[in-house]
């Protein structure tokens, strides 16, 4: 600031300087200023213009960019947005996907994620039958109610128990894993940037190898949609490695697709209801709106359709009561 | 509204039925308006909806899972 302003100070004296050499040689010379030539006008004006221009492009250079407190590796490459169709505003999810991706989760994720918010029973009429989340329920045990004796008994599960998770808790869940806690995935579409395409990326996006030049720490792996870039978890999805009961072909980005959508319908299992209604309040409301504008028309349509006629005094006439 | 229509009559003159019209109407737009806005869904969905695909894992023709 001090030396901003010191420069204004010395550009300030220079000008006097030459305004003070201009009207001493005016006053020699009685010379006009209105016969300075075009050219040197010309000129004079471009270099303004440019200096301007030159000193706003100067400060916008020093000053104009953002600013990124993250490199770009800190930050995570950006996912790729496909063009999902449980998303569009009147569509569901493909509920023969949320049954694939299930299967992938329970067969693939859930050796390491939790997927503690879902309850067998939230799987009737979304991906299962009665009988069949009755029947995987019953699969894992559960702590009982005490007994008689005070004791906590084992019993198999019921459709009201919620999907058992992998560790007991997340102090296991690091000590297994390398010191990494390996997330819940229950709402994992909404805590994550990017959402259901993050995921789709990070699942399927794990090189071959690390690019040149990339560090990758013992016991991590690149993937360059992490921020980071390390990520605990290894690539997981390979093409078969899961067999589909309605033998659709598990290659990678299906079996990722499908664990996606699926992670999508655990975070949001609201969504057919909320895009159910919101259409319903379009309709209702658009309908309300139209009949406002018409009742505001007819309302002001005396108003805006009268006419105020002026009948001025006619002239030579005098007196009052001319009429 | 010089000469009133019959309906008109029937309908509003009384408050006690027009108040009983407005309820009765209001009941029934809703549960139309419902059932038209879910069949549009269902038209919108075909074949993506867990009804469309439950009839592949039902084993017994028990009709208590929904």
């Amino acid at each position: 600031m001090l030396a901003r302003s010191c420069l204004r100070s010395t550009r300030i004296v220079g000008a006097v300087r030459t305004v003070a050499v201009n009207t001493s040689k005016r006053a020699a010379s009685t010379a006009s200023a209105a016969e300075a030539s075009p050219f040197r006008l010309n000129m004079a004006g471009g270099a303004a213009t440019a200096v301007a221009i030159g000193s706003i492009g100067w400060y916008y250079h020093l000053y104009g960019s953002d600013l990124h407190a993250m490199t770009p590796v800190e930050e995570g490459l950006h996912p790729t947005a496909y063009p999902w169709v449980h998303t569009k505003w009147t569509k569901t999810f493909d509920h023969q996907a949320l049954r694939r991706g299930f299967q992938v989760y329970q067969e693939v994720c859930s050796s390491c994620h939790s997927l503690s918010r879902i309850p067998y029973r939230s799987l009737v009429g979304v991906t299962h039958t009665v009988d069949e989340a009755k029947a995987m329920a019953e699969e894992n045990e559960y702590d009982s109610e005490p007994n008689d004796e005070g004791e906590i008994e084992k019993r198999p599960g019921k459709l009201s128990d919620y999907l058992p998770s992998p560790y007991k808790n997340d102090e296991a869940a690091r000590a297994a894993n390398n010191g990494a806690l390996p997330p819940d995935l229950s709402l994992i579409v909404k805590a994550r940037h990017g959402g259901i395409d993050y995921i789709f990326n990070l699942l399927t996006g794990y090189p071959e190898e690390p690019p040149a030049g990339a560090v990758v720490m013992e016991g991590l792996n690149f993937n360059p949609y992490f921020p980071g870039t390390g990520i605990a978890m290894a690539r997981v999805l390979y093409n078969e490695l899961v067999e589909y009961d309605d033998e659709t072909p598990a290659t990678t980005s299906q079996m990722a697709k499908d664990v996606t959508e699926f992670l999508n319908w655990a975070a949001e299992p609201e969504m057919d209801q909320r895009k159910k209604m919101g259409l319903k309040v379009l309709a209702i409301s658009s309908v309300l709106f139209a009949l406002s504008v018409w009742v505001k028309r007819y309302k002001w349509s005396a108003i805006k359709t009268r006419k105020i006629t002026y009948n001025p005094p006619q002239a030579g006439r005098h007196g009052r009561g001319s009429h | 509204m010089p000469a009133a229509s019959p309906i008109y009559n029937f309908l509003v003159r009384r408050n006690y039925v027009f108040l009983g019209v407005i309820f009765a109407g209001a009941f029934g737009f809703e549960m139309a308006f419902d059932k038209g806005s879910d069949r549009i869904w269902d038209s919108l969905n075909k074949d993506r909806q867990w009804k469309d695909i439950r009839a592949k894992y039902v084993q017994d023709a028990d009709g208590d899972d929904e």
